[in-house]
């Protein structure tokens, strides 16, 4: 049944509907989404995810990025710097705090992957924001997160993607960060 | 009371699933079943709200053209519908009792904003916030 189910994902178009997945498939991939959603800080390759969702992991990556448009490695960074970007607005934690706290090993590729995504360095994001004030509690947090979710249609990396030159799903995996 | 939202409804994979998530799982009760030809018209309560139903709709012909109802059923399946709140006396006692039961939890309760709160999914994909109620307020 489950891998009926993964057997007919992939590329499969043409039965209507955006992508032509599975619903069934999809729904386990969403909940590999979820378990990066619950702990973004933790270390998710490909295996784990594709166990989370009870697909194989050959063809993971690429059922996930046609799902969320996005791969999944991609979408991680996303989270975290989504968390770092609350924690550097909501509080006082010193920005090396909340590079570990959020998933990060090395200083360095955290703060070049906020700039990446947000456009500009973590203490220029704290000192924009904290200029700004905030009503946070009119807001359900949750939704408040989503709509502060950092937009990255744009990849990360799609730079070093193209100077690497490479297909969909290799480098962004490759970009595990190490200290 | 006889003014007011009366249904509003969420789509699901499947009605029969649905309505064994959302009555022996979550407690509500049945509401509205009646089928006529392939379509079912299915609501339930929950048991302190009798004046709203919570629809449990199959996105399918002949309400929606087969090509359509596969985008809803990819929609939700993605998780991609929009937000539901249930609110609870105590969330954490909900939490243990819905995992219990095997509600598919995706946060578990942390107490932040002055209240706690949790999320879960139910099996189509519908995504849950959990809250704790404020004594005496929302």
């Amino acid at each position: 049944m489950m891998a009926m189910a993964a057997s007919k994902s992939g590329n499969g178009k043409g039965q209507g509907g955006i992508t032509g997945q599975d619903p069934l498939l999809l729904r386990r991939l969403l909940r590999a989404k979820d378990k990066m959603d619950a702990a973004p800080h933790e270390e998710w390759p490909i295996p784990r995810l594709a166990r989370a969702s009870g697909a194989s992991q050959a063809h993971f990556a690429r059922a996930f990025k046609d799902a969320f448009g996005v791969p999944p490695h991609r979408y991680l960074l996303t989270r975290r710097i989504e968390r770092a970007t609350s924690l550097l607005r909501e509080t006082e934690l010193s920005i090396t705090d909340i590079a570990f706290q959020t998933g990060w090993n090395s200083m360095g590729t955290f703060g070049r992957v906020f700039r990446d995504i947000t456009g500009q360095s973590p203490s220029q994001f704290r000192a924009r924001t904290k200029a700004v004030p905030q009503q946070p509690d009119l807001v359900p947090f949750c939704h408040l997160a989503a709509a502060h979710r950092p937009n990255l249609t744009i990849a990360v990396s799609e730079k070093r993607r193209l100077e690497e030159g490479d297909s969909v799903a290799g480098p962004e995996e490759k970009t595990e960060i190490v200290p | 009371m006889s003014e007011g939202v009366a249904v509003a409804g969420i789509y699901v994979r499947d009605q029969d699933e649905a309505l064994e998530f959302y009555v022996k799982k979550l407690g509500f009760r049945v509401h509205t079943d009646a089928k006529n030809g392939d379509y079912r018209w299915l609501t339930v309560q929950h048991p302190d709200q009798p004046s709203f139903q919570l629809g449990l709709f199959k996105a399918a012909p002949p309400t929606m053209d087969e090509s359509t109802a596969q985008t809803v059923r990819e929609i939700v399946a993605k998780g991609a519908m929009p937000p539901l709140i249930l609110h609870v006396g105590d969330c954490r006692a909900a939490f243990a009792r819905m995992k219990g039961a095997g509600v598919e939890f995706t946060q578990d309760p942390v107490e932040r904003y002055g209240t706690v709160d949790a999320s879960f999914r139910d099996p189509a994909g519908n995504g849950w916030k959990l809250i704790e109620t404020h004594k005496g307020g929302n």
